[in-house]
């Protein structure tokens, strides 16, 4: 447990001083805050327009924003985490830290969790200003929607940006070059991405598979508010598998270095 | 303290270390000497646990290196060839981490912090962020942070590389200070500095042990300069005073004739090269020259190698 809050700590450290770090935050920032008022005025306007209608069915606006704004917020995702991630390991590679890391009295899972987690907590970072802004959109809706599909959405957003980080970490695992891991993740990404695109055609096991391996398909249903045990075994699958191919490219020390 | 059996280390197809058994003492300060590329550091670099070797056995502080790899790590004090320095962190900050992570408990850290930066010539330098101190001061915080956790065994990669010469005699007393209590095995490519800090000399070389002796015995050999065999045909009689007249030959053995040839040993001063010379000599005085040989060159060559490499650091 001391092991893992040093390192904790240190990854931390090295995270928030870099400036790579304030960079992803601050496009964050921009980009999903423009959006969010795109989104936010594109169905204000709708429901005032529905509202003067002949029938007066009101909308779930809250709801409904929620679910189109964290859609967008996972595409910038799919963006920016390659660059939260690149240099996790291959920056340790580069600077011969790996050699301090290996060589000290650590666990490999110690190690991994010890980063892995500060990368989340990164995320968490991001995502604040987001969260706030949907909090205050179902703060001041009336009637006061549950808070249950809020929470539901943000541990979605976490457990995809969780599982495209993990990917991450591994291929950072693999070069001692963070911009190499960079395109490598992203290039990963894309192609989870679209997975669900060419699968579109018909119904055969292997394009069931592709479908399933579509990392955004298990996301919609959080945004929406709905749990699913499905979608949660899912993505959690996906961050062990990052996390044991980490630690399998970190063994491989021992056949290569 | 330490006993290595037999190990081999390949990277793909090829060998850097082959067949490399030592042994260790407790309290013993051993020296890796070798030219580049022998095989130090991957030796180091297997011992302190970084990766595991090929074939072969390591034990460190009585722990298998392969099997119980954590309780070696916690007894070894590692400085790798390049000091592994997070440069945004400060000293102080740095060092805290280490100890961290190498298990030293909380109430001893700042005892232990003090105690790293003030062996290592660095009393001052806490609150300065490493990106901002030069080479000698990074080497020294890579020192350091191997002294940090108090480990039984230091393995030191070539500890006094970059440091001025006050800070060198600085270290080179550190580290005989520490000998006695701790375990040391350093790797370096100077001369003087094995015979000054070590009471063993390992001489690696392609990946194997050529030499294992105290550094007398090796200086010793160094400055008797070379050994050279030849094997010539002519007359006999003037031979000796022809090849005692060459520049640089100190002593010529006595002469042996088998089947028309003459055999005969020559030693050179130290640090000269003179198979040049004699064999002018020779054939312009109507020999017939059929071997020249150095004997024992390539331990001569590396130690040459090394001693020009201290006269130009000096
Ligand atoms: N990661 C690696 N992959 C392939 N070959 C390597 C690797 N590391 C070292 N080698 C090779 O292994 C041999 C031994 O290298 P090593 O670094 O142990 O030498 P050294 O004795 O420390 O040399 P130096 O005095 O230059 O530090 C060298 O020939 C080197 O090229
Ligand atoms: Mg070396």
């Amino acid at each position: 447990m001391r092991n893992y809050l040093a390192l904790l700590g240190k990854e931390l450290n090295t995270l928030f001083v870099s400036p790579i770090a304030y960079t992803v935050l601050a496009v964050f920032y921009a980009v999903s805050g423009y959006f969010f008022y795109i989104i936010l005025s594109f169905f204000v306007q709708q429901s005032s327009m529905r509202q003067m209608g002949p029938s007066p069915f009101p909308m779930d606006v809250p709801g409904l924003v929620m679910a189109s704004y964290l859609g967008v917020l996972s595409t910038i995702l799919l963006f920016l985490l390659p660059m939260v991630t690149m240099g996790i390991f291959a920056e340790e590679r580069k600077r011969g830290t790996i050699e301090l890391l290996l060589t000290s009295p650590i666990t490999r899972l110690q190690l991994i969790l010890g980063k892995f987690s500060a990368a989340m907590i990164f995320l968490m970072v991001m995502l604040v200003p987001a969260a706030l802004k949907i909090l205050l959109l179902f703060l001041y809706s009336d009637p006061a929607p549950s808070p249950s599909p809020y929470l539901v959405a943000l541990l979605g957003v976490l457990l995809l940006g969780g599982a495209l980080m993990a990917i991450g970490l591994f291929v950072s695992s693999l070069t001692e070059n963070q911009i190499v891991a960079a395109a490598a993740t992203f290039g990963i990404f894309i192609i989870l991405w679209v997975l669900d695109a060419s699968a579109e055609s018909s119904t055969t096991i292997w394009n069931e598979t592709l479908r399933y391996l579509a990392v955004l398909n298990h996301y919609e249903d959080f945004t929406k508010g709905i749990i699913d045990t499905q979608h949660l075994v899912f993505y959690l699958s996906f961050v062990c598998l990052g996390l044991f191919l980490t630690s399998l490219s970190l063994d491989s020390e021992k056949w290569r270095s | 303290m330490i006993q290595v059996e037999n190990l081999t280390k390949r990277y793909g197809r090829y060998t850097a270390i082959n067949n490399v058994s030592f042994e260790v003492a407790r309290g013993e300060i051993l020296g890796f000497l070798g030219p580049n590329g022998a095989g130090k550091t991957t030796t180091m670099r297997v011992l302190a646990g970084f990766f595991p070797a090929s074939q072969g056995r390591a034990r460190v502080a009585g722990y298998d290196v392969f099997e119980e790899p954590l309780e070696v790590k916690r007894r070894v004090g590692y400085l790798p060839e390049n000091p592994p320095l997070y440069t945004e962190m400060t000293v102080d900050s740095y060092l805290s981490f280490v100890a961290r992570i190498k298990g030293v408990p909380a109430s001893d850290l700042g005892e232990r912090l003090e105690y790293s930066k003030e062996r290592c010539g660095l009393p001052n330098e806490g609150t300065r962020l490493i990106k901002h101190l030069s080479k000698g001061y990074r080497q020294r915080v890579g020192l350091a942070q191997a002294l940090i956790h108090d480990p039984e065994v230091l393995i030191l990669d070539e500890p006094t590389i970059g440091l001025d010469p006050n800070q060198i005699s600085e270290v080179r007393e550190l580290i005989r200070s520490l000998g006695g209590d701790h375990t040391i095995i350093l790797s370096t490519h100077i001369l003087p500095e094995v015979s000054m800090t070590c009471g063993r000399v390992i001489i690696i070389n392609e990946g194997k042990i050529v030499a294992v002796d105290t550094p007398e015995n090796l200086t010793r050999q160094l400055s008797g300069g070379q050994r050279i065999k030849l094997e010539v045909a002519g007359r006999v009689d003037q031979l000796s005073t022809l090849l005692g007249g060459v520049n640089g030959v100190q002593t010529v053995g006595s002469l042996e004739e088998a089947d028309g040839r003459i055999r005969v040993w020559v030693e050179s001063a130290a640090g000269t090269e003179i198979r040049h010379l004699l064999a002018r000599t020779l054939v312009e005085s109507g020999f017939e020259l059929y071997q020249i040989h150095a004997e024992g060159r390539t331990l001569e060559e590396v130690f040459k190698e090394l001693t020009t490499k201290e006269e130009a650091a000096a």
